[in-house]
């Protein structure tokens, strides 16, 4: 049983929880950014898909890595938008706006990859971003292979968790946004518009999503294929509420969550004999339900979550 | 004196109704001007667009004699406008400060000047005796501090003309006071202030002129000073109103009692320890700054709620099934005080909504669940009837009704189950002066034929007309009830807030 | 700067609630013609072959059927669920807990003859779905969790689930090595009603329970109650609407929809379960639901249209080489498209200009 402690200790083991919750982070920071302005985003794990195939073909089309990066960021925003569009503008249902983005995205991006590489039977690789090594401190021992040998992708997520705390708790947008998802007509009242603030929210919550899905192609890994983002973006909302709202929880819940996540994947490799594999891949949606069920008692959910603004409508 | 406000011709329609006709008057520098009318008379709407939240269809705002932007809050915020909201426009996730310095930079700054911010805000309230703390969170204050913020927040601004709607609708009778002492102090400090009101006496103890408005249109104006009550009161109503006459009920037997009731759970203000008997033929009124406690305890009477500790008796019977559903079979009606998000289903029918309460009834349904649309289409025309529904077709959505036929249908379709208890709370809030005496008429008739009634209200004056005693809740805590005849307004504002508790 | 503002209509005309899905599938159609021009192909020609191919023959014809039986009853499970606002997107793992209990009892387990043993499946596949759902029912109604996050996290579980007993303990030892269940026995599989085709009695049961919802819907007092809860569940109970029952009974009725098509699908069309069952039916029935408006009847029509695109696009892919993803893009837009739709159906848009200085 000592190894199942083990696991633990080792720096692989650290090292691979932060490279799980890089993507969780920036999507749930993404989604916070939505809901805290009152726009629920289920379209998330399609952005995320499409995030991913961008990204992704952008850099097997002959572009450098960062623009990879850009390319996914900016197909999450024009999402975005899509999706604010249909939500803030004309105030339709949030939840079925979100599931035909999630729809239209995943699918559109399937269909382009097909379209670029019809003929495509193992998925081309690309090289990804390589780790780089902090000075000096990639050279402590555990520490050094444990944090400070990632990629630059990695440390960028960990930047985006700054500035999205900067952002929410230091600035008037942020301020903004948290008043939009409380009480949209205070701010009204107080000569900001809405609509705007909401729409800001989701583009850059969506560009986020977007971001969070290139990490797995490249970063984490060197490829693209269907079904890759796995639910990642349903687990985002879960950690969403998880998280209470707040960017730095957040990213606890993300690292808490990849860390189990990377446990049980050691964890398999010890007792993959006795339990079924399936069973350990069950476990981070299972996880998503019970943190969600934790959560629930204290969740005070963003009071305007979910109800269209309306300019000029009779009270 | 010069004018500040000059306000030309406004008109505003939404849909084929005029909300303001022709619109005309203006407000001085030092002034304060009161706009009087019903609910409905479209005060609100004036204001609304005064301060930018609604474009009219013709006419004209000068503001310091230039032409004011429609359609466009911070061109007003810019101006000196300031508006404060009958319903608080108030994030309760932030604090006081970040409430009031929002929008006063642009969204995409950088930074927040909170210190700067902090310095002024404190300032001011010293100056107008607004006492706050900047750094509280919105969410754990009360209603008047919630209000001293939304003048704060005016004044941050550096208003010049502020513009108060329904200002004292949520306040005790001392608040008022200290209400109007800020303004006085504001007004001598060279601000002119708007005061939306219905409430006559408030008007006269603190206005400088008075404008009449009516079904949209500007009936009369006059200066305080030379003022009539009585006429003011009939240009208000434009029709002589059947006021209720309150006859005196011979008390029956004990309906219900409370012993010891407590709730302390977070999804709802807590109680402590209520004592209560209701009896046939009474009519309790509770009254009480709103979020003391009152909500809860309705919810508790008609079932909605369970109490964490205490016992409720039911005619003699002490274990009664906690349910909605047992407590309407038991003979309780229970009318919610926001009669649209709670009260009726506005996508509905209006028949859908009159035999929403009925439907295990077998005479409207068989036993497969197979509704008996006759049976339910009658019922639904005989209660509009009786109870004075006006609407074109029972098939119509309800949402279409105006306030004062909505609450008539949802005390309607419990009046026509004869209920032995009725718990009304602000059965009147927002409607206009003759759906309220219908509505206080129905109640009392149902005192008569022996219902017993708990009236919660924040309207004293509704609370010492219509009650045969009076009860004051405060932080969850319910005084012993009084006779009403013993009591008077000034007595009762003092328990409101706090005093022998 | 051009501003608008929309106002709720009154009364939406009757001719704009009948004409929009359609004009709304005419744009998803159009919009994505755009893509078909962009793979390199005449979009005319394509949705020329899409059609023969949905409908060109017998038996593309009778093969779109098969493929609407599914996707009518998932999309009856989206449209109970939507109407009380139980936002129940797990109709994907509840058709698959519909199928494992098909193979359970019906691969031998029990056996009856066929006019029992196919109702049994049905009332056991609808049990299961409805199952599936209870716990995070119950966990909404006493914790307040989220059902969308829970639902769509469970459809992972559930393929896991049928993942591991096809590898396991479930599999067939005569498949050769194929993660596949064993064979419903000859009394459960369902019968063809075309000969030589592959539309099987699902399709008339889906029809047949498409109808049953209407009537529960719209004539008795629980479709009543579903419809008050929805539109405002606090006035509904104030009025003495049981909410807790009421969302009970719709969990149950529409996991129970999504269930009973693990039933036609594997009693039916295959005969047997895989892990690849369903392509996705559990999320088209939302698509479905919504082009019906929700109307269970319109669900039986909108159900028919969504198979004919993922049929007809098959063939259209190989005779014209566009990828089938189009299909998929074709209903995402069209859902988008509805609820564009819906919103000029209620409001009225009305543009307003800054005011001019004159």
């Amino acid at each position: 049983m000592i190894e199942f402690i083990e696991i633990i200790f080792t720096a692989g083991f650290w090292a691979a929880t932060i490279r799980i919750a890089c993507p969780l982070i920036l999507a749930t920071i993404g989604e916070v950014l939505c809901e805290r302005a009152g726009v629920l985003n289920l379209g998330i794990e399609g952005i995320m898909s499409i995030g991913a195939m961008v990204g992704w073909m952008t850099v097997y089309l002959g572009a450098d890595l960062y623009t990879g990066i850009l390319a996914a960021l900016v197909i999450g925003g024009i999402f975005g938008l899509l999706h604010a569009v249909f939500t803030v503008y004309l105030g339709a249902s949030q939840h079925v706006t979100g599931i035909g983005i999630t729809m239209l995205a995943s699918s559109l991006g399937f269909f382009c990859f097909k379209l670029i590489l019809p003929a495509s039977t193992t998925p081309p690789k690309i090289k990804p971003f390589q780790p780089i090594d902090i000075p000096f401190l990639s050279e402590l021992p555990f520490l050094g292979p444990a944090f400070f040998q990632h990629t630059p992708f990695t440390y960028l997520a960990i930047l985006v968790v700054v500035f999205a705390f900067w952002l929410m708790n230091s600035t008037p947008l942020g301020l903004s946004i948290k008043m939009a998802g409380e009480n949209p007509m205070a701010l009204e009242a107080q000569g900001i518009d809405v609509f705007l603030v909401r729409t800001i929210a989701v583009v850059l919550g969506s560009a986020l999503m977007a971001v969070g899905g290139a990490y797995l192609t490249l970063s984490a890994f060197d490829a693209f294929y269907f079904g890759m983002i796995n639910g990642r973006g349903w687990i985002a909302i879960a950690l969403v509420i998880f998280a209470s709202w707040k960017p730095e929880r957040a990213l606890i819940g993300a690292l808490l969550f990849a860390g189990l996540d990377a446990y049980q994947v050691r964890a398999q490799q010890l007792a993959g004999a006795i339990i079924p594999y399936q069973f350990f891949l069950m476990l981070p949606f299972l996880l998503s339900i019970v943190a969600m069920v934790i959560a629930a008692k204290r969740t005070r959910y963003p009071k305007a979550l979910l109800i269209p603004f309306r300019r000029g409508e009779r009270h | 004196m010069t004018a500040l406000l000059k306000v030309e011709k406004i008109t505003k329609k939404f849909g084929d109704f005029y909300a303001n006709n022709k619109i005309s008057f203006d407000v001085k520098t030092s002034e304060v001007l009161a706009i009087l009318g019903e609910n409905g008379a479209g005060k609100t709407t004036l204001m609304n667009i005064l301060f930018g939240h609604y474009t009219p269809d013709t006419g004209n705002v000068y503001f310091e004699g230039n032409a004011i932007e429609f359609g466009n809050t911070s061109y007003a915020i810019k101006l000196g406008i300031g508006m404060v909201h009958q319903h608080f426009t108030l994030a309760e996730n932030l604090t006081v400060l970040e409430n009031i310095i929002i929008g006063r930079q642009s969204i995409f700054s950088l930074s927040l000047p909170k210190r700067h911010a902090r310095t002024k805000i404190l300032e001011l309230s010293k100056k107008f005796g607004l006492a706050i703390d900047p750094d509280e969170l919105v969410a754990n204050l009360s209603v008047s501090e919630k209000q001293r913020i939304e003048i704060l927040k005016t004044l941050f601004l550096d208003c010049k003309l502020l513009i108060l709607d329904e200002p004292t609708a949520a306040l005790t009778p001392q608040e008022t006071d200290a209400l109007f002492s800020t303004i006085r102090n504001m007004v001598k400090a060279g601000l002119s202030v708007i005061l939306i009101s219905h409430k006559l006496n408030e008007i006269l103890a603190v206005s400088d002129r008075i404008i009449v408005l009516r079904n949209g249109s500007s009936v009369g104006e006059t200066d305080t000073n030379s003022a009539n009550r009585e006429e003011i009161a009939e240009m208000i109503v434009g029709k002589k109103i059947d006021y209720p006459q309150k006859t005196k009920i011979s008390r029956k037997s004990m309906i219900l009692s409370l012993l010891d009731i407590s709730y302390n759970k977070t999804d709802a203000p807590n109680l402590s320890a209520i004592n209560l008997n209701l009896y046939g033929g009474q009519i309790l009124g509770i009254a009480g700054v709103a979020g003391n406690g009152q909500t809860t305890l309705a919810k508790i009477l008609s079932g909605h709620l369970k109490a964490t500790r205490g016992k409720i008796i039911f005619e003699g019977a002490g274990n009664v099934l906690v349910s909605p559903k047992t407590f309407m079979d038991l003979g309780v009606a229970y009318i919610p005080e926001d009669r649209n998000s709670d009260g009726i289903v506005g996508d509905m029918e209006i028949w859908e909504n009159a035999i929403m309460t009925e439907m295990d009834d077998r005479f409207f349904r068989n036993s497969l669940g197979i509704i008996n649309r006759k049976a339910s289409f009658d019922r639904s025309k005989e209660l509009c009837e009786t109870y004075d529904v006006r609407m074109q077709s029972i098939r119509q959505r309800s949402r279409l009704l105006s306030g004062g036929n909505v609450q008539k249908l949802l005390l309607g379709r419990w009046l026509m189950r004869k209920p032995k208890i009725i718990i009304a709370c602000q059965p009147t809030r927002g409607l206009d002066e003759g759906a309220i005496a219908s509505i206080q008429k129905l109640l009392l008739a149902a005192q008569r034929n022996g219902s017993a009634i708990v009236l919660i209200s924040e309207d004293l004056d509704e609370l010492l007309s219509m009650s045969d005693d009076i009860a004051v809740m405060y932080k969850g805590s319910l005084s012993n009830s009084i006779k009403t005849s013993t009591t008077d307004k000034l007595s009762i504002g003092l328990q409101m807030a706090g005093e022998g508790f | 700067m051009l501003k608008f503002r929309l106002e709720e209509r009154t009364k939406s005309p009757y001719w704009l609630i009948i004409l929009s899905p359609f004009i709304a599938i005419l744009v998803a159609i159009i919009l994505a013609g755009i893509l078909i021009v962009l793979a390199g192909a005449n979009p005319f020609e394509s949705y020329y072959q899409l059609i023969i191919g949905a409908f060109g023959s017998k038996n593309s014809f009778a093969e779109t059927l098969a493929r609407a039986t599914p996707i009518i009853l998932t999309g009856l499970a989206a449209s109970i669920a939507f109407k009380a606002k139980f936002w129940n997107i797990g109709a994907e793992g509840q058709l698959y807990f519909g199928a494992l209990a098909t193979t359970f009892f019906g691969t031998g387990l029990i056996v009856l003859p066929s006019t029992l043993m196919i109702p049994f499946l049905f009332v056991m596949g609808a049990l299961a779905g409805g199952l599936l759902l209870l716990p995070l029912v119950l966990l909404k109604l006493y914790y307040k969790v989220d059902e969308v996050v829970t639902t769509l996290l469970l459809n992972f579980v559930v393929v896991l689930l049928v993942s591991y007993l096809l590898e396991g303990p479930w599999k067939d030892p005569m498949s050769l090595g194929w993660p596949q269940g064993k064979s419903v026995i000859d009394e459960g599989v369902l019968p063809q009603v075309l000969s030589k085709t592959r539309l099987h009695l699902g399709f008339i049961i889906s029809v047949f329970l498409a109808f049953s919802v209407w009537f529960i819907l719209s004539k008795t007092v629980i479709g009543y109650r579903i419809k008050s809860v929805g539109l405002n569940a606090s006035a509904a109970s104030h009025a003495g609407v049981p909410i807790f029952k009421t969302v009970l009974i719709v969990a149950i009725l529409s996991g129970g929809m999504a269930g009973m098509a693990g039933v036609t699908e594997t009693a039916g069309l295959k005969g047997y379960l895989t892990l690849d069952l369903s392509p996705g039916f559990g999320y088209a029935g939302i698509a479905v639901a919504m082009l019906a408006n929700l109307n269970p009847i319109g669900v039986i029509f909108s159900g028919i249209f969504l198979a004919s695109i993922y049929v007809g696009a098959d063939a259209m892919s190989r005779a014209m080489n566009v990828p089938t993803y189009l299909a998929d893009v074709i209903v995402a837009l069209t859902v988008l498209c509805i609820l564009l739709s819906l919103v000029f159906v209620h409001y009225r848009v009305l543009f307003f200009g800054a005011k001019k200085d004159d």
